[in-house]
């Protein structure tokens, strides 16, 4: 049997953890289809059949499909799951929101945010804010898995052709209307795949001082995270939330200024390659997890770290 | 309006997990057990919506074994009107919750489900959404905001890009974000008065529903640990450090 991946996009490019979630779905079993759901998506189905893993893509276009609501795409999704022995999305909003719906009507036990794949039906997958690693077998005929993306590279996104079928869409869900999105753009790179992140706590002590984080970021060319005390405290929207009800990150540089190390934010960026925390409270749980730690007063620290990086002659970016 | 709340018995959010040394789970014995914090959320926002005129009744519910009965009672004391205890043992995965409170909502028929958006035990976040497709309702997941209007949501969600703001039709699913709220305390004459509210309690064998486990957990371990690191004395130490030695930056 196949595995069926479900593909997140935005109607004219296809969403970066895509890749992520066709490596996944590749290592169930190299016979990946890919379904795109939307309205005036062909210019993102044409790059899903370039995805040299993908070997079909499953096309359905309707008008109700634009927003991409859980309950429009379910129904459509389970009458193609008849062909798939797994179904495999990405364990971000968009994966948590839909396929337990999938799941439901399929009668099939989900198996949430996996991070490797065993055998096709074996997973390792974090409890526990990541405190425990559970290793799951489903015994479901079917199975539907999401997958957390910043645990599986992204496969190649060219040189492939895979054949694009259309598929008919399903009924409307009328009991469902989008309202509106408030998409937060940004030139810096995106949180969840940058290089480099740059994140603030409760220490910052205000919005405002953000600034100084924002500096750095340039400088690094980095993505901007926070800490959940950060942004219930107002100082940054929510899509910058790290942690385990927030964004998992994995960059190669994480600097965690001005956090203390909630179990709940390590959950998020604990696997980042290089740790960098700075904290004047020397005994803060985040300088456990810490390559570099400088016991030192934020206000003080930050700007010469600008300073320090003004007379660096190159920097990575 | 009726409101439904269903609320979970977790580890305290506190509490440092400490995994079994036979690999069968986590140790749960003598570990302090708390609501599921974004289940309190959904509590609170029940309560509110209460005070503001736009529901009648808020029935609480927890699925699970006898100690569990404690977070209906913290619920309770909050300022729910009523208890439900569906009692379980064993491990009941997503599924066999979303099919057991298909089961209760079908005798109760509230107008809203409110729950937490994800356990923080098992992180699964998924029995709203499959509680909604079981009864074919709208979901809200992650709800940050919601306005109650006549027969209808409106409900900002927080997704990964942003917010997104979905209008739903009654009834209908919501789970909830941990900013949705500020979780009130209960006080102490309401904790006495919760004490007298009722909770009935119900086997979930005698539901008709098969909550047999569909995974087999085989081995739960200690995430691999990060090698110690160390402190830096000032500033351009560490700059220094993530230019030649991390090579970084």
């Amino acid at each position: 049997m196949s595995v069926l991946l479900i593909t997140e996009h935005n109607n004219k490019e296809l969403r970066p953890f895509t890749l992520n979630a066709a490596t996944a779905a590749s290592q169930i079993d190299s016979d990946v289809h890919a379904v795109i759901i939307g309205q005036n998506c062909s210019e993102a189905a044409k790059k899903l059949s370039e995805l040299p893993v993908v070997k079909k893509v499953l096309s359905i276009e309707a008008a109700h499909y634009e927003n991409f609501t859980a309950e429009n795409f379910a129904p459509v999704i389970v009458k193609l799951a008849e062909n798939y022995s797994h179904i495999v999305c990405s364990a971000n909003t968009f994966g948590k929101n839909l396929m337990p719906r999938i799941a439901a009507h399929l009668d099939t036990s989900q198996v949430s945010d996996i991070i490797k794949v065993i055998s096709p039906d074996t997973f390792l997958r974090p409890i526990y804010a990541g405190n425990a690693f559970a290793t799951i077998k489903s015994n479901d005929l079917k199975k539907c898995v999401t997958i957390r993306p910043t645990s599986f590279d992204p496969c190649e996104s060219t040189g492939g052709s895979a054949p694009i079928e259309n598929v008919e869409a399903s009924e409307e869900f009328s009991n469902t209307k989008f309202i509106k999105r408030e998409e937060i753009k940004s030139d810096r790179p995106e949180l969840g795949t940058a290089r480099i992140v740059v994140s603030g706590g409760r220490g910052m002590q205000s919005g405002d001082n953000f600034k100084l984080i924002t500096e750095i970021a340039d400088k690094l060319g980095a993505a901007i995270g926070a800490s959940r005390a950060a942004v219930d405290a107002g100082y940054i929207s929510n899509d910058h939330q790290v942690g385990q009800t927030g964004k998992v990150v994995v960059p190669d540089l994480y600097i965690a200024i001005g956090i203390s190390g909630a179990i709940q934010h390590l959950a998020g960026m604990k696997e980042s390659k290089v740790i960098v925390a700075i904290n004047k409270d020397g005994e803060a749980p985040i300088f456990s997890v810490a390559d570099y730690g400088l016991e030192a007063d934020l206000f003080e620290a930050i700007p010469q770290f600008m300073e320090e990086l003004n007379k660096l002659n190159t920097i990575q970016k | 309006m009726k409101i439904l709340v269903a609320v979970k018995r977790v580890i305290d959010y506190n509490v440092q997990i400490r995994v079994k040394e036979d690999g069968s789970g986590v140790i749960t014995d003598n570990v302090k057990m708390s609501t599921n914090p974004p289940d309190d959320n959904a509590i609170e926002e029940a309560v509110k919506i209460k005070e503001a005129g736009k529901a009648t009744e808020i029935v609480a519910i927890t699925v699970g074994e006898e100690k569990a009965q404690e977070t209906v009672r913290k619920a309770l004391a909050v300022g729910a009107d009523r208890g439900i205890h569906v009692k379980a043992e064993g491990t009941l995965e997503p599924l066999a919750v979303s099919k057991i409170l298909q089961k209760v909502v079908d005798k109760e028929k509230p107008d809203l489900v409110f729950m937490g958006k994800q356990a923080i035990d098992d992180d699964c976040n998924q029995t709203g959404q499959m509680l909604s497709a079981l009864l074919n309702w709208p979901q809200a997941t992650f709800a940050s905001k919601i306005d109650v209007k006549d027969n209808k949501l409106e409900v900002t969600r927080e997704i990964d890009e942003g917010l997104e703001t979905i209008e739903i039709n009654v009834p209908a699913i919501v789970t909830c974000d941990l900013r949705l709220n500020e979780p009130r305390y209960a006080s102490l004459p309401n904790i006495m008065k919760a004490k007298k509210k009722p909770i009935e309690e119900i086997n979930a064998s005698d539901l008709g529903v098969d909550v047999s486990p569909r995974l087999q957990q085989l081995k739960v371990e200690e995430p691999p640990k990060r090698k110690a690191g160390i402190k830096v004395a000032n500033v351009a130490e560490l700059v220094q450090k993530l230019k030649n030695e991390a090579k970084v930056i």
